[in-house]
C-alpha cells in the first residue's frame, strides 16, 4: 500500500472544519451522542458535525476519529529501520508493508533508509515477526523499543495561516 | 472476580470474566478502526462487540484513566494537510543526562514525540528520538537550530533524518485480527 498522496489545500478546508480538528484532536466526550454535543459547543447541529468528518474522512485529512493507543500498554511494538540499496527501495518497502503489524513505513535520508514501526499482539509475537520478516528481506533489522517516553501527546496544532501561504 | 447472580452458571464469575475480556479484545480491535460516524456510535460499536452502550463508554472511560487511551478524537493525516516535512531528529546524549535532555526537548512546541531507545553499537550511536513536524523543510531546520540555542544542545552530536517519501502513513492497530 502506497500512501503518498498529494495534498489537498488548507484553503477548502473551512471555518467550521478548522475548529472541529483544533477542537477535538482530543477531549471527544464519552457521552451517548458525542457528535451532537460537540455541536452544541460549536454552535452547529449534530448532522453538520457528522457531514464534515464523513468528509474530511472521505478527503483523508483524518484517518480516523477515535482513540489512539498506547504503544507500550496496547500490545506490543518497536521502531525498526533497515539499510537497502536506494535503487531497491522501493521493493523492500512493499515487502516491509506486507508484513504483519506494520503501521508506519518511511523512506529516510540516512544509510538506514527505510524506517518502520512493527507492532504485535505480545513481545513473543512481535520478536517473531521481525525474525521472519529479517529472513524476507535478507538484511539485518535494527531493533530500536522504546525504553522511556517523554512526550506521549501526539496531536499537533495545525498552522493554518502558514499552509495558506504555502 | 466479578460475580454474577445467575445460578445457572458451575463457575459464574470465571465464565463472565472470560467473556468480557474477549468482548473488551472485540471493542478494542473496533475501535482501533474508528468510531462510526453515527449519532450513536457507542451503540454501534456495542452491538458489533457484543456489550451494552453503557458497558462500552465505561470501558472507554477506565482506558482512559489507566492512559491505555492516550487521546480519543480525530486523527489527522498531516501530510494530507500540507505538512509534509517531517524530521526524525536523533542525539548520542551521555546516559547520566538523557533523561533530563528528553524532558526538555518534549516541552518545545514543535517535538511531537520524545522517546529514549537503545544505542546499537557500531552502527548506531543515538539514544535519544524526537519527532519534528512542518509545512517545509527550512522551517524545520530553523526550528531545530532555534531549539539547540534555547535549550543549551550544541555539544550534542545529532542527526535530522528528514522522510522523503510515506510508504505507510497509518495509525496504531495492535489487535491486528482481520485487520487489513
Amino acid at each position: 500500500m502506497h500512501c503518498q498522496v498529494p495534498y489537498c489545500l488548507a484553503q477548502d478546508l473551512d471555518t467550521l472544519d478548522r475548529r472541529l480538528i483544533d477542537s477535538y484532536q482530543r477531549g471527544l466526550p464519552v457521552c451517548i451522542r458525542p457528535f451532537h454535543s460537540i455541536a452544541e459547543r460549536l454552535g452547529c447541529n449534530e448532522d453538520d458535525v457528522l457531514a464534515r468528518l464523513e468528509r474530511l474522512q472521505a478527503m483523508g485529512v483524518l484517518s480516523r476519529v477515535g482513540p489512539v493507543f498506547d504503544h507500550a500498554r496496547a500490545g506490543a511494538s518497536l521502531l525498526a529501520a533497515v539499510a537497502v540499496p536506494d535503487a531497491e527501495r522501493d521493493a523492500f518497502a512493499e515487502l516491509i508493508n506486507a508484513a504483519p503489524g506494520v503501521n508506519h513505513n518511511y523512506a529516510r535520508e540516512h544509510d538506514f533508509n527505510l524506517w518502520f514501526v512493527m507492532t504485535a499482539p505480545d513481545e513473543a509475537e512481535l520478536e517473531a515477526r521481525l525474525d521472519d520478516l529479517e529472513a524476507r528481506l535478507g538484511v539485518p533489522i535494527l531493533r530500536l523499543p522504546m525504553l522511556e517516553g517523554y512526550h506521549i501527546d501526539l496531536s499537533f496544532p495545525i498552522p493554518w495561516a502558514e499552509l495558506e501561504r504555502a | 472476580m466479578k460475580t454474577t447472580d445467575d445460578p445457572g452458571h458451575a463457575n459464574p464469575g470465571a465464565a463472565l470474566s472470560v467473556s468480557s475480556r474477549d468482548a473488551e479484545r472485540r471493542l478494542r480491535g473496533l475501535l482501533e478502526k474508528g468510531l462510526p460516524l453515527a449519532s450513536r456510535p457507542w451503540q454501534a460499536l456495542a452491538e458489533q462487540a457484543g456489550m451494552s452502550e453503557e458497558q462500552v463508554m465505561a470501558c472507554v472511560r477506565r482506558w482512559q484513566a489507566d492512559g491505555m487511551i492516550k487521546r480519543l478524537g480525530l486523527v489527522v493525516k498531516h501530510r494530507r494537510l500540507g505538512i509534509q516535512a517531517n524530521a526524525m531528529v536523533v542525539w548520542n546524549v551521555p546516559d547520566a543526562r538523557v533523561a533530563e535532555v528528553g524532558r526538555r526537548l518534549a516541552h518545545e512546541t514543535a517535538v511531537t514525540l520524545c522517546y529514549r531507545r537503545p544505542r546499537r553499537l557500531p552502527d548506531w550511536p543515538y539514544n535519544l528520538f524526537s519527532m519534528i513536524h512542518g509545512t517545509r523543510r527550512e522551517r524545520v531546520e530553523a526550528e531545530l537550530a532555534a531549539m539547540i540555542e534555547r535549550q543549551g544542545l550544541e555539544d550534542l552530536e545529532h542527526r535530522m533524518l528528514f522522510s522523503t517519501q510515506a510508504y505507510r502513513q497509518c495509525g496504531g492497530r495492535y489487535v491486528g485480527e482481520g485487520v487489513a
